[in-house]
């Protein structure tokens, strides 16, 4: 499918002499993005395939952390408003190398990179479904998150949705003086829809069996396969509602035997629009907004969007950064929310192999430790909304008070370190060692896991995985290390890897993972006490002044790279829109070599492959 | 099964010797029935969204909602009473939902958890995203909240069996399932340029007709705000009195009119009733 990603020797360069060597080599084809507040460089789209080549190959940077569009409509020149933007790292570590590719938007086409990077595969087909640029050289260009027929593009600037009221919040119908109507009302169908003017209703009552599987592109002549009893080849639809696909996901699956052929994702169920809402909410808006996307790890999600928003506003005047012990906080949420994330991942890849609900009971029972934390701090179990820009929501109180921990209409509260220190020192530690000793030798887990699934590490990084689907692969890539933000580079932990790249090494990182959390939040413990009365909050987290440019901020979430992709367009005071706001969703790309690993394997396995990518789909479709 | 309790059941002005309640329950047939319903739900085992894992929290053993008998969560709609629809129902999903609701065997019950699925939630204004499931399934229970907490859920579950509770079987429009024939499908939505529910086809008609004439489709003018404008008291109204005295006559005389035509009606009504 792709050619060779990892070459045998390549010097890391840094960005600088990165861009040097591409202006050098390709000298009509790179400049310099000059824009304000803008770094990288603007490739010509022509050329667009070799430069890449020469960013993976010649300089190193072989990880597509990111590619993602934007729409310039009104703000930029009418031959290149709209952009696809890449952000490519050193599987190594360091910087990353932005390279953008420009086109007009009233005829959008950029070539594919997929056979540069597998891994912009699903990330294009996002870039067609909701900006409309199509990638000559795709192998497989249709919509990924609405469904084929779907009436325009709606991320474009200009795309109106049924509800509509104003480009930006807050929307003057709201302000004190305005009247509030229901958007249902404002509707002539009293529902979210909006329909086109040429509207042909005659083609609509298609509901026979192809119709299910139409625009899915199998490749499969499904009538061919239903209406013949010679052939052992057959169609299996799982989801999207199937108790193992951990939401509503759906894989089309073709079967030869019990022996898996092709497997499409289909997904796009719980697609929110995430972004189209977040361009129109104002950046403090958008916090909220985060939580709902791993809606497992909240807090991670805060921080990484409060990364990017606070690297554009240490551009303008009034920034101060977050106090120490913010940072602490920040990082001891982070860790919690790992440790969170990964209980309830393993308790459920557990329930995918068959052992029923039972270790998932166990693991919720600590996670459940943890949530009455996050409530007692934050004041809500999943939905923590905590961090701000420049610090957090409020500091850690004297005592845990969590509603949820009623005994007999009492609510109990607990003296807030040392439940965490109990927490992480005592009963966290052995829970995961009376787990482990009952689990990871256990003959029907190893026999179910060990070489199932199996994702080569060269592979892994061409498909842009992300947390430990790459690093169960074998490659020690973890952006707290090789891009280290908060107080990571002060802290001791190791990067546990995996060696096959299998269900089991992901599980097993995940385990380890979860230890050195245990080992990080115990260092933190005494960075807590030290700090204590220190202020948390931000200065201006409320109001931030968000100046003109772009940002990208990366986080190691529990289920990988969480980056959020921000761009900033507006007066000198900074708006309070973004204009561009992008999630790049691990979950999402992680969801690339799905199909990949799941090939040859026997059906039942396949559950167990997706258990062990651990996805959640708040992510996935945004 | 909960501890069949027989003094719960009891519920009838019958004599029943006191040292016998233990033993001996006389019932209606409509409480038995009931109480055997909303001490069995079964859910279906289906998570939307954030609101599912919540639900799984409920489910789980710190919260556990088989204390009040739900005890087994069924993957197939035709084992299951309930549909807890929790999460985000987006346009592409409302199909699947839709489709599992038609499959699951009356008497069906439908609990909207969250904002989310009550009415759009934080995502509501998003383009594909449902305003709601109440827009396609009738709802018996709301819970608010963004998640609701285990304890919401909990409430809804036992607000839906005080619900069962108040159902007759000898009301036909509590237990419908008990009428003639098989109950009619809800239309399946149909994913065209936007979601199309079937049962709107003649809005959408209309509406493409006058998009036709060049007038503007989707959106329906509203009228004006009703501006509540306290009345200033003036003094100088003594004034005007006389003048208004004359438009009253024929006001009075019309609304008199109306109040014997009203009259009239009701008094037939009561007639025709007795
Ligand atoms: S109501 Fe809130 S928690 Fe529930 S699905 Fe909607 S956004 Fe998620």
């Amino acid at each position: 499918m792709t050619d060779q990603v990892l070459p045998e020797k390549v010097e890391t360069t840094d960005v600088d002499s990165a861009i040097a060597y591409l202006k050098d080599k390709f000298p009509s084809a790179v400049s310099d993005d000059t824009r304000d507040g803008y770094s990288g460089v603007i490739v010509d789209k022509n050329k667009l395939v070799d430069v890449a080549r020469a960013i993976r190959d010649e300089l190193g940077y072989n990880y597509l952390s990111s590619a993602t569009a934007v729409d310039y409509h009104t703000l930029g020149e009418p031959d290149s408003d709209m952009e696809m933007v890449y952000h490519a790292y050193p599987i190594t570590g360091g910087g990353a190398l932005v390279f953008k590719a420009q086109t007009p938007r009233d005829n959008p086409e950029i070539p594919s990179l997929v056979n540069v990077w597998p891994g912009a595969d699903f990330q294009e087909r996002e870039a067609y479904d909701l900006m409309g640029i199509r990638f000559p050289g795709h192998p497989n260009l249709k919509r990924i998150l609405m469904w084929e027929g779907f009436l325009g593009h709606p991320l474009r600037k200009d795309w109106k949705e049924a509800y509509y009221e104003e480009d930006h919040k807050p929307f003057s119908s709201r302000w004190p003086s305005g009247n509030v109507w229901r958007a249902e009302e404002k509707n002539a169908y009293g529902k979210n829809v909006r329909y086109p003017d040429d509207f042909d209703l005659s083609r609509l009552n298609d509901v026979s069996e192809e119709s299910l599987y139409e625009g899915l592109g199998l490749g499969v002549d499904v009538q061919a396969i239903e209406g013949t009893m010679h052939t052992d080849r057959l169609v299996v639809n799982m989801g999207p509602h199937h108790p193992s696909t951990h939401g509503v996901f759906r894989m089309v699956i073709t079967l030869d035997g019990e022996t898996i052929d092709t497997l499409e994702p289909v997904m796009g169920y719980l697609h929110r629009n995430h972004e189209k809402i977040g361009e129109r909410n104002t950046y403090l808006h958008n916090m909220p907004f985060t939580d709902r996307l791993d809606y497992l790890s909240s807090m991670g999600n805060n921080l990484g969007y409060a990364l990017a928003v606070e690297q554009l506003m240490a551009l303008g005047p009034r920034w101060n950064p977050p106090s120490y012990r913010a940072e602490v906080i920040r990082v001891l949420m982070a860790e919690l929310t790992r440790i969170v994330n990964h209980l309830w991942s393993i308790g459920f890849l557990l329930n995918d192999l068959g052992a029923f609900f039972t270790p998932m009971l166990y693991a919720n029972n600590e996670r459940e430790k943890i949530l009455d934390f996050f409530e007692g701090v934050a004041g809500s179990r999943l939905m923590c909304n905590y961090v701000r820009f420049g610090g957090v929501f409020q500091d850690i109180p004297e005592r845990i008070h969590s509603v949820q921990n009623m005994v007999n209409d009492r609510v109990r509260d607990f003296d807030s370190m040392k439940f965490l220190t109990e927490l992480v020192s005592e009963r966290l530690p052995r829970f995961l060692d009376e787990y482990e000793y009952y689990l990871s030798e256990n003959e029907i887990i190893k026999a179910r896991c060990i070489n199932v699934g199996v994702l080569p590490p060269d592979e892994a990084v061409g498909y842009s995985a992300a947390g430990p689907l790459l690093r169960g692969s074998g490659i020690p890539y973890d952006v707290r290390r090789a891009d280290p933000y908060s107080i990571y580079p002060e802290l001791d932990f190791d990067i546990p890897v995996g060696e096959r790249g299998d269900i089991y090494d992901r599980y097993t990182v995940r385990i380890r993972e979860m230890r050195e959390s245990l080992r990080i939040l115990r260092q933190l413990l005494p960075r807590l006490e030290a700090t204590k009365g220190e202020s948390v909050a931000g200065t201006n987290a409320h109001t931030p002044r968000v100046p003109v440019g772009e940002s990208y901020g990366r986080v190691e979430n529990p289920k990988g790279e969480l980056g959020f992709y921000v761009v900033s367009a507006g007066d000198a005071k900074g708006t309070q829109n973004p204009w561009r706001y992008h999630v790049r969703a691990p979950s999402f790309i992680n969801l690339t070599p799905l199909g990949r690993m799941s090939h040859k394997q026997k059906v039942a396995d396949v559950v167990t492959v997706l258990g062990s990518i651990d996805i959640v789909l708040g992510e996935t479709d945004r | 099964m909960a501890d069949l309790n027989l003094n719960e059941l009891h519920d009838t002005e019958f004599p029943l010797p006191e040292q016998m309640h233990g033993n001996v329950a006389i019932t209606s047939l409509s409480k038995l029935y009931n109480w055997s319903r909303r001490s069995s739900m079964w859910p279906l085992l289906f998570g939307l969204a954030c609101c599912a894992i919540e639900m799984i929290g409920t489910a789980a053993s710190r919260f556990d909602f088989s204390r009040f008998g739900m005890e087994v969560m069924r993957a197939t709609p035709r084992q299951s009473d309930l549909m807890i629809v929790s999460g985000t129902v987006t346009k592409k999903m409302v199909v699947p939902i839709v489709r599992l609701y038609n499959q699951m065997p009356e008497p069906k019950y439908v609990m909207a958890m969250g904002a989310c699925a009550s009415g759009g939630g934080p995502f509501k204004e998003g383009y594909n995203v449902v305003s709601g499931i109440d827009k396609y399934l009738p709802v018996d229970v709301y819970v608010p909240g963004c998640p609701p907490t285990p304890q919401a859920l909990l409430h809804g579950l036992i607000t839906l069996q005080k619900k069962i509770d108040g159902q007759s079987l000898a009301n036909l429009d509590d237990v419908p399932w008990y009428g003639v024939g098989p109950s009619e499908p809800t239309p399946i939505p149909i994913l065209g340029p936007d979601i199309i529910d079937p049962r709107q086809m003649d809005t959408i008609r209309r509406q493409a007709e006058l998009a036709a004439l060049g007038q503007p489709i989707g959106l329906r003018a509203l009228p004006d705000v009703p501006v509540y404008k306290p009345k200033p008291k003036k003094a100088v109204a003594a004034a005007a009195v006389v003048e208004e005295v004359v438009v009253d006559e024929e006001d009075a005389a019309r609304v008199m009119e109306l109040r014997q035509a009203a009259l009239a009606r009701k008094r037939a009504y009561d007639a025709s009733k007795s």
